[in-house]
């Protein structure tokens, strides 16, 4: 396996043996991708999943919105203290050296573009890094936004880890999103079952791709793809 | 600053249309002894200032579900255990303003530090952000949000002393220390009150300043 950001640093990787990859492999390969050392937010639902694979030797710290840093896994048994949870509400455990902050100074450190990485999930992203992931936008929808447009606009490399399509088979990698945006032009790599790819200057790069060849993933989406 | 017997005393004085910031993150830090002092006020029309709206049926739930609120302002309304503001806001009974989460946490900072209102490039863009000014700064779009303040807010603390001076429990701090700098009168519920010098000065998060009534309430087990 390649260290951390080994992938992007050399040619398309097609693993035509391997994918798609179910959620537990996606999140590994997410984990792997996170530089040593990062403070990293982890967004609600299948992002969570990340944590499970990080090696406690990278140095890597997460913060939860609700304000804390030094995040530890989640609390099983005699460990749960209904004061101590992570964005989705559930029970976590502290880590030596965490620390505890309101939620003004919790978003300020976002904002303020003190984390370097946060892994959110995604309805759609578009080639040139407009990200959709906060309401469906249907009449009887009630919109719950979050922390979301906060992470989308603050933290400096925004990873999404979503399927590559939807349930209907429709592509979430777009020319342009339909979906209500989240944050404009924010999302720097993105992370699905059948590939990952590199979103820059307006353009999409496959840097590696699980079960499927580059040339067949160009005939499936709308969008250019750029290979190494 | 005065601790009082008991929550009932502790929101007394609130009128019918006021905004009341309650504490919270989910179950975390909400104040529930002292929104069911409030409940039981009977005082209505109130618009809440909370990160969600409510879980289960209790606690700022069945505030909602007792009629007193008409307005709420949050950053994330629905969730699995929502049900209760979710068929309010759906048959038209509750008003809902969205706030990205650090605009809601900075709106209310704001309105504890004297701040009218502030550019942010949280939401620029975004649907959130229509209707609103946006102006470019350094390249970037922000977006002006409005401060927020309160005539009433409502606060869980882990312990204070009798100069009002607060520490909180882990992640129960969430929305604590801001909302208290920004209301008119901050009641707060605490485990445990104790003597003036109890508490380490270099741990206070909030300072007594901010606090005018404290009321005991022992959290179960």
């Amino acid at each position: 396996m390649t260290s951390s950001g080994g992938a992007t640093e050399v040619g398309t990787i097609e693993h035509l043996d391997r994918g798609p990859l179910d959620r537990h492999e996606m999140a590994r390969i997410v984990a792997r991708d996170i530089p040593a050392g990062s403070y990293v937010n982890l967004g609600i639902g299948q992002p969570t999943l990340v944590s499970d694979h990080l090696d406690p030797d990278s140095g890597v710290v997460l913060h939860t919105e609700n304000g804390m840093l030094g995040m530890g896994p989640v609390a099983v048994g005699e460990e749960i203290d209904l004061d101590l949870t992570n964005a989705g509400k559930i029970p976590v455990t502290e880590l030596p050296g965490a620390s505890y902050f309101h939620h003004a100074d919790s978003f300020a450190m976002m904002r303020g573009g003190h984390l370097d990485v946060c892994v959110l999930g995604a309805f759609q992203v578009a080639v040139n890094g407009d990200l959709a992931n906060w309401h469906t936008g249907t009449p009887d929808a009630i919109p719950a936004v979050g922390g979301a447009m906060d992470l989308a606009t603050g933290v400096r490399d925004v990873y999404v880890m979503m399927t590559l399509f939807a349930k209907d088979g429709t592509a979430k990698l777009v020319t342009r999103c339909t979906y209500p945006l989240t944050g404009l032009g924010c999302v720097s790599r993105v992370f699905t079952d059948h590939a990952v790819f590199l979103i820059a200057d307006g353009q999409v790069t496959v840097s590696e791709t699980f079960g499927i060849s580059v040339e067949e993933l160009r005939s499936r989406l709308a969008v250019p793809l750029l290979a190494r | 600053m005065r601790v009082v017997a008991d929550p009932d005393e502790a929101v007394a004085g609130v009128q019918d249309g006021a905004t009341v910031l309650i504490g919270g993150f989910g179950p975390a830090g909400q104040p529930v002894a002292l929104i069911d002092a409030l409940r039981r006020s009977g005082v209505s029309q109130l618009t809440v200032v909370n990160n969600n709206a409510g879980n289960g049926e209790t606690g700022l739930a069945a505030l909602m579900a007792g009629g007193h609120v008409k307005r709420i302002i949050c950053s994330f309304p629905r969730q699995s255990d929502s049900y209760v503001f979710d068929g309010l806001y759906r048959s038209g009974a509750i008003d809902l303003e969205v706030v990205p989460q650090g605009n809601l946490a900075e709106r209310i900072r704001a309105g504890g530090a004297g701040i009218g209102g502030f550019f942010t490039p949280t939401g620029a863009g975004t649907m959130l952000a229509e209707g609103k000014e946006t102006r470019t700064i350094d390249g970037r779009d922000h977006v002006l949000e409005y401060a927020i303040s309160g005539d009433l807010a409502l606060v869980k603390a882990f312990r204070a002393d009798r100069m009002g001076n607060l520490v909180y429990r882990k992640t129960a701090r969430n929305f604590g220390p801001v909302m208290a700098t920004a209301a008119t009168v901050t009641a707060v519920q605490v485990d445990e009150v104790v003597e003036v010098g109890a508490l380490d000065p270099e741990v206070v998060v909030t300072p007594g300043i901010y606090v005018d009534r404290v009321v005991v309430v022992r959290t179960p087990g």
